[in-house]
């Protein structure tokens, strides 16, 4: 009978210890999945104000024709996204674009955008290869090939 | 997970819903990734242009030393209007599907060349097979402008009558064939 | 070689995998229907090897008339890619799936002849209707025996230049061996449940094929990061991309499995956890196989997609899980475990090792799927979980893990004397002191992270020393793998703790002549040159440091596709990598490099290499194959616990 009742105490720690666990997981994992989820803002919701400013976000569309500009000395970039439909925004990036970044083709960013509306980037994506395209790109209608190289 | 050799009916109960867990989280999971995979069809576009006659134009004909051809040409029998470039993959990888209808199924594959380079666009069909009656080179691409064109490959159906009766934006193989483009044409037939 | 004949070879193989599921069910009761249930495994397995020799040739000949060959290869390619190539994109890659389910069904076929065939034919029948499945989506949806005909091309389209490279040579076929070697956990667990007999007996046949499965995943698994550590550019090796998170929840299920079936079979307990564990393993597998091919998230790793497929394998996956689980619901009641355990004992200890390692799987899941419900539930709304979300909630998980696993090995069964944990807080201690000290000597600084990764590391690796050298001259192969795997964990535990935190790297501006430094090291772009590989240009950069290293990176451009690949220039050393990619060429010649210095990265790929190997180790180990002589003679429940070192997970 002691040793039933010393298991019976044994397996309740346990299992106290393993809800306290499973508890203290789920709070640092939802908390943590809170600050680290990014949302997905198309070009007009950047250029409509809908998109929060100075939040961590992703974005995505077009780079515009000519507009990539290289910084003289460093290593600062900036270029213009764009749907083709009306909206375009300017990005700011400091870094090295990835091989398929092209003018005319598609474009994710992740960064946070300015109450000024420039888009500082901290990522840059570019299409993965040529059968590969982000679906968030895909979505917006703007086809793989969508432009001739 | 261990227990006594004596175990309550309640708690056997208890167990099974357990056991029922797995079952009914999977089902969820089965539910979220249908539900997921539905909403990934990028290709799904409606076009405003569907039921509306082929716009007009007027562009020369790939290789065809000057001659040129318009919304005309593509009357009088029902015709499949292929928008392609040789910049476009997918292109590359719908024409095996393209030339085996132009073989098989004897609807006739009109090509436009969009914003391409027509010398290497003739380089290119002679590589991989010409499945095309003909094709027009829209090097500026204003007939693409003008059908809504959002990149290659897109395909058109259009009717003996030259009214565009379906829009495919994107690969055209062999389930697209047999799902979408083959039973619109069928309609055509049965409905002239 | 007739492409044809491969064609046809599946489809015979497809009827031989039906005819299997049916005659596997059959000898369960009958065993006279034994032979030909043999017979149509090994028939199969033959006929799909014959297939995919085929399709292999058809590479090698460079037969562009087969659309598959025209999309993913090119005559200027080397014959070795050409090969490769074969399992390059999702058809070809599926036979090779297809290859390796047949395989091991083959393997199970034989091995487990002295198996009693309740058992043995039930889970040959399971494995033979997952292998009809894989080939009729194979055949219907993704045949890669189309012919480009009447008008074949006169050369391919290039296989993917980020695939023209030896890791994924290996890659795909190790961790496909891994995936699909979960089937036959996934078999056994359906088989024992059907039988009604999943007891110590079938957690001892489980527990080999587990082992296998686990060590050619942990290797597939560290070779798909390696390759994308030296072959995407940045020096990253861990990205939490739903393809990653796809090959590493089945991992987790496998390494929760592997150490549930240890309870299993020593104690009888657990059944029933483990038989879900067996169940959802190989599940997760399939989700992950769902997740690569149907495009339902956004990865860079994904094929090429087509809904068709997404369809058809959602089925596959709907059937073959949502059967196991509901024979699950059925059938897992009926199991009682009787075995009791009391106190901190080693069924406490790996029962905690499962609800960290089940943790940490649905952390993984929810991130991994969340993107996906979000989009569901709001009707279109995109968003990404980014990788700080998996490290938040992930590292501490597995330094928990670490902190069991070190006192692991000194456990008992049913109850351990606290005095016997007593030496190994002395180690701690100790251990401690090294994680402190060891960075701060290194790297010049502490930091939190990779000073609890590597005194945890150390503690693992001191209290199992320590351990060993008291059972010296009894350890067994079975507990040597243990250890051996225990000890790759804290080996990728320190390196990924250290090259995490103190990695450093720089993008920098540099024409050839310039300098840079970066920790210390100065990196002098000493010259640019062209070279010309089979069937690519490359501007090549060499940079050499101050201290007489010489690295060489390379922007190669592939003119079949027309692509562009930055081939990163790499020094490897057992204490740090130096890491060089050319970035772009700038308007006025210099170029934008990256620089990375990154501290014991080796240790991470190297660790799972000694997880591998400690896996396979422990499957040699004699009792396994007296277990078969003896479930022959006897069906004998648990054997004794030997409470000497012949043990462990």
């Amino acid at each position: 009978m002691k040793t039933m009742n010393r298991q019976r105490r044994a397996r309740l720690a346990a299992t106290a210890l393993l809800l306290v666990g499973a508890a203290a997981t789920v709070a640092l994992t939802l908390a943590a999945l809170n600050e680290n989820v990014n949302a997905f803002h198309p070009p007009a919701s950047i250029v409509g104000g809908e998109a929060p400013v100075n939040t961590s976000i992703r974005a995505g569309g077009m780079v515009a024709e000519g507009s990539v500009q290289r910084d003289a000395t460093g290593l600062a970039v900036s270029f213009v996204v764009t749907d083709h439909q009306g909206a375009d925004y300017p990005v700011r990036y400091h870094g090295i674009l990835p091989d398929l970044f092209r003018e005319g083709q598609g474009v994710l960013v992740t960064g946070e955008l300015t109450a000024a509306g420039v888009f500082e980037a901290r990522e840059v994506l570019a299409r993965h290869d040529e059968n590969y395209m982000p679906p968030e790109l895909a979505d917006m209608a703007v086809h793989q090939g969508a432009a001739p190289r | 997970m261990a227990q006594t050799a004596a175990a309550p009916a309640h708690a056997a109960a208890h167990r099974m819903i357990g056991r029922l867990l797995p079952l009914a989280g999977f089902a969820a999971l089965v539910a979220l990734l249908y539900l997921g995979f539905t909403l990934r069809d990028p290709t799904l576009l409606p076009s405003a242009l569907i039921a509306q006659p082929f716009p007009r134009f007027d562009l020369p004909i790939l290789g065809g030393g000057g001659r040129r051809a318009t919304e005309a040409d593509l009357q009088g029998a029902p015709r499949l209007v292929n928008v392609w470039a040789t910049w476009c993959p997918t292109c590359l990888a719908e024409h095996a599907e393209l030339t085996r209808i132009g073989a098989e199924t004897g609807l006739s594959i009109i090509g436009i060349n969009y914003k391409d380079d027509a010398a290497k666009a003739i380089a290119w069909l002679v590589r991989h097979g010409d499945p095309y009656q003909f094709n027009v080179v829209d090097a500026d691409g204003d007939l693409g402008v003008e059908l809504g064109v959002y990149g290659a490959p897109e395909t058109f159906l259009v009717d003996a009558a030259g009214i565009i009766r379906h829009k495919r934006v994107g690969e055209v193989n062999r389930a697209v064939w047999e799902n979408e483009i083959a039973p619109a044409w069928r309609n055509l037939a049965a409905t002239p | 070689m007739i492409v044809e004949l491969g064609h046809f070879a599946a489809i015979l193989a497809l009827l031989m995998a039906a005819g299997l599921a049916g005659t596997g069910f059959l000898a369960a009761t009958n065993p006279a229907w034994r032979g030909l249930t043999q017979a149509l495994a090994l028939g199969q397995l033959a006929l799909v090897a014959l297939s995919f020799a085929v399709l292999v040739a058809a590479f090698v000949g460079n037969d562009f008339s087969v659309a598959y060959v025209a999309q993913n290869s090119n005559s200027a390619l080397p014959w070795h890619y050409r090969v490769s190539a074969t399992w390059g994109a999702h058809e070809g890659s599926f036979l090779l799936w297809t290859l390796i389910a047949a395989g091991w069904t083959a393997a199970v076929s034989v091995a487990g002849r002295q198996l009693p065939s309740e058992v043995h034919g039930r889970a040959l029948g399971v494995l033979g209707a997952l292998n009809a499945a894989f080939l009729l989506f194979l055949l219907s949806a993704s045949n890669p025996f189309e012919r480009l005909l009447p008008a074949p091309p006169t050369d391919g389209a290039d296989l993917n230049p980020l695939l023209q490279d030896f890791g994924l040579i290996v890659h795909p076929p190790l961790l496909y061996i891994g995936y699909v070697g979960l089937a036959v956990a996934f078999a056994f667990a359906a088989a024992a449940l059907l039988a009604g007999r999943l007891d110590a007996a079938w957690a001892r046949w489980t527990r080999p094929w587990t082992n296998v499965a686990w060590a050619f995943l942990t290797c597939g698994i560290a070779l798909g990061s390696w390759w994308a550590y030296y072959e995407l550019g940045w020096g990253g090796w861990w990205f939490w991309d739903p393809v990653e998170n796809a090959s590493f929840m089945p991992w987790l299920a496998a390494t929760a499995l592997i150490h549930s079936l240890a309870v299993t079979e020593k104690r009888g307990a657990f059944k029933a956890w483990t038989a879900f564990l067996a169940l959802t393993a190989f599940s997760l597998a399939l989700l992950g196989a769902f997740i690569v091919r149907s495009g339902v998230l956004t990865s860079v790793h994904a094929f090429a997609t087509d809904p068709e497929r997404g369809v058809f394998l959602l089925i596959i996956l709907a059937l073959a899980v949502g059967g196991a689980f509901a024979l699950y619901a059925a059938r897992a009641p009926s199991i009682g475990s009787r075995a009791t355990y009391d106190g901190i004992s080693r069924e406490l200890l790996l029962l905690a090792n499962n609800a960290i390692l089940t943790l940490a799987l649905a952390v993984v899941l929810l991130g991994t799927l969340y993107p996906l419900a979000y989009e569901a539930a709001t009707g279109g709304d995109k968003i990404s979980v980014g990788p700080p979300y998996f490290n938040r909630v992930f590292v501490p998980l597995m330094l928990l893990l670490a902190a069991g696993l070190a006192i692991a090995p000194i456990s008992r069964w049913k109850r351990t004397p606290l005095k016997l944990f007593q030496k190994a807080g002395w180690m701690l201690l100790a251990a401690a002191a090294i994680g402190v000290a060891a960075p701060l000597a290194f790297a010049g600084a502490l930091k939190a992270g990779a000073a609890a990764a590597a005194a945890l590391g150390t503690w693992v690796a001191v209290v199992l020393a320590a351990d060993c050298w008291r059972h010296r001259g009894a350890l067994t192969r079975s507990y040597l793998g243990m250890a051996m795997a225990h000890l790759g964990f804290a080996v990728s535990l320190v390196g990924i703790g250290a090259t995490s935190q103190f990695s450093s790297a720089l993008d920098a501006r540099l024409a050839v002549g310039e300098a840079v430094e970066l920790n210390g090291v100065a990196y002098r772009f000493a010259s640019l040159t062209q070279v010309d590989g089979p069937n690519y240009t490359a501007e090549r950069g060499t940079f050499t440091t101050d201290a007489g290293v010489t690295l060489h990176a390379e922007k190669r451009h592939y003119a079949a596709s027309g692509q562009v690949m930055t081939e990163a220039g790499i020094a490897a050393g057992f204490f740090r990598d130096l890491y060089v990619t050319l970035g772009e060429r700038l308007p006025d010649g210099s170029w934008a490099v990256r620089l990375n210095d990154k501290p014991l990265v080796r240790w991470v790929w190297l660790g799972a290499l000694l997880m591998a190997g400690g896996g396979i180790l422990a499957v040699m180990d004699p009792r396994y194959r007296r277990v078969r002589v003896r479930a022959r003679s006897s069906r004998a429940d648990v054997a004794p616990v030997p409470q000497a070192a012949q043990s462990g997970g």
